[in-house]
């Protein structure tokens, strides 16, 4: 990849679900080693603007790009070669509840690595250690608090180094302490490892910490987009409204 | 009439897609296993855990059968024939359709029923997500643990029906262990064993993709799951009985037998 290349670029992005069209005519460019928070009340196609950037979702129409490739018509052994770029914290955790904890976290490494069952339990109790989880290896994702299992499929997401990250509202349902700690891993993420961060949130405060850029998402288009500071003094009353709500999440 | 039509044009759309699901289930199943962890996970859970079910019941069912049997034969003075008649009626078709039935309310309503948590969790997203194949972690593995455990968990419902045809037959009779299984297995050939106990493959190769099918079809919720084990038993169940119906047919074209 080259410096002047995004790490994630959508190109006149529009999806529609039935009826419902939720992206209409997006375009993100997010250079790489940057920190994005998408912003915007909910239904408003955050979510599914991540699931694009990982093809999970296909596009009526546009293009999504990851690291310069178009991954639009990408299928099989060449998406699942992209994707093991990209870590993505699902808005619910969606951590597999036939496993442990641990193991979830485990699973990309015993996937995709040829590390040893020692290393690789090591590596996962480390990232587990990291969101708060140490002691939470053997458990089972059911015996885990909504916040919990959050910080877990954080850990997963973060577990193979993945130069992308997308985190879908990291910070829900964790107590004020625990989302002030998971807002500066993805900070010392983005800053020390240059990890390229897209971030869906409803929490301003941690889209103030986290995000160089915020871009506000309303009914499927980009109604607004830049600095903190930016946004703030916007000529847009519900972009203005939605950066003054200090708690909205 | 509108509505009508479009209810049928959904419902031959939903044939043709379930029809495509499990053609790429059957030509996937067919390449060399590239999950063997799984797929042996699967074979524990799906196969080795069935066996206290289907051990009991083909005891359960042996007895009855036993005492159904000696009742009619016993009208025409041929009591003699009670084991013989009893392991073929058993091998040939009450012990394959038997467990296919069984595993078909334990297996697919489990397989359907777990898949859609799932799906509706977006756990499956989350395998694609981390650059897993989930059609070939989670259909695939499931029908070949299927396929492999159907035939064997009919072999051992056959034993225990027969071995509680035995336990029925000793207690008014008193024959002996040697002598029952003797004279059970003596008119049994080949023709009769191999072909009914193959087919059960099909049976769990149906029953592991409707079910599968359903469940990465969830929608719904909690409810939907619900909805989901319900009609996995169901259509499992109707698929396999119309399809055992096409296979005893062309069974008995293959393999005749004595005429």
């Amino acid at each position: 990849m080259t410096e002047s290349m995004p790490a994630v670029e959508l190109r006149h992005v529009s999806k529609a679900f039935g009826d419902l069209r939720v992206l209409d005519d997006v375009s993100l460019s997010v250079p790489a080693g940057r920190a994005v928070c998408i912003l915007g009340r909910s239904g408003t196609g955050k979510s599914v603007t991540l699931k694009h950037i990982v093809g999970l979702l296909a596009p009526d129409s546009g293009q999504v790009l990851v690291e310069g490739e178009d991954i639009t018509p990408l299928t099989g052994a060449d998406l699942a070669r992209v994707r093991k770029r990209i870590g993505l914290l699902f808005q619910n955790a969606a951590l597999f509840d036939s496993i442990s904890v641990g193991e979830n976290v485990a699973f990309p490494l015993r996937r995709h690595t040829r590390m040893k069952d020692e290393e690789i339990r090591a590596r996962a109790q480390d990232l587990l250690t990291q969101v708060g989880l140490d002691r939470e290896y053997n458990k089972m994702p059911a015996d885990l608090s909504g916040g919990m299992k959050k910080r877990a499929g954080l850990a997963r997401a973060l577990v193979l180094e993945p130069p992308i990250v997308l985190a879908d509202e990291p910070s829900a349902g964790l107590d004020p302490v625990t989302a002030g700690e998971i807002d500066a891993l993805l900070v010392a993420l983005n800053d020390r490892a240059g990890t390229t961060l897209i971030v869906v949130t409803h929490n301003i405060p941690s889209a103030r910490v986290i995000g160089d850029e915020l871009v506000f998402l309303h009914e499927g288009r980009i109604l607004a987009r830049g600095d903190a500071a930016s946004l703030d003094r916007s000529d847009i009353p519900l972009v203005r409204q939605f950066m003054s709500s200090e708690s909205s999440g | 009439m509108a509505l009508l039509s479009d209810g049928v044009t959904e419902w031959l759309a939903g044939v043709g897609d379930g029809a495509r699901f499990g053609a790429r289930a059957l030509t996937q199943a067919l390449r060399l296993p590239d999950e063997p962890a799984e797929t042996g996970r699967q074979l524990f859970e799906l196969g080795v855990r069935s066996v206290p079910l289907i051990a009991a019941a083909g005891f359960a069912v042996g007895i009855v059968l036993s005492m159904h049997t000696r009742a009619s034969l016993a009208r025409f003075g041929a009591e003699a024939l009670i084991p013989a008649g009893l392991a073929l009626a058993f091998i040939r078709e009450t012990g394959p359709l038997t467990a296919g039935l069984l595993l078909s309310g334990r297996i697919g309503a489990g397989i359907g029923a777990e898949l859609g948590a799932m799906k509706v969790t977006e756990q499956i997203d989350a395998l694609e997500a981390l650059a897993v194949d989930s059609f070939r972690y989670l259909v695939v593995t499931r029908v070949l643990a299927c396929v492999i455990a159907l035939p064997l968990l009919t072999t051992l419902m056959n034993f225990t029906g027969l071995l509680g045809g035995y336990t029925a037959e000793a207690a008014i009779t008193g024959i002996g262990f040697e002598a029952y299984f003797r004279q059970a297995f003596n008119p049994i050939d080949f023709s009769d064993l191999v072909p009914a106990t193959l087919k059960t493959m099909v049976f769990g190769f149906i029953i592991a993709t409707v079910s599968s099918y359903l469940g990465i079809n969830t929608t719904g919720g909690t409810e939907g799951v619900g909805r989901t084990a319900t009609k996995s038993v169901v259509l499992s169940s109707i698929l396999l009985i119309a399809t055992n119906v096409l296979l005893v047919r062309m069974i008995l074209f293959l393999f005749p037998g004595p005429r």
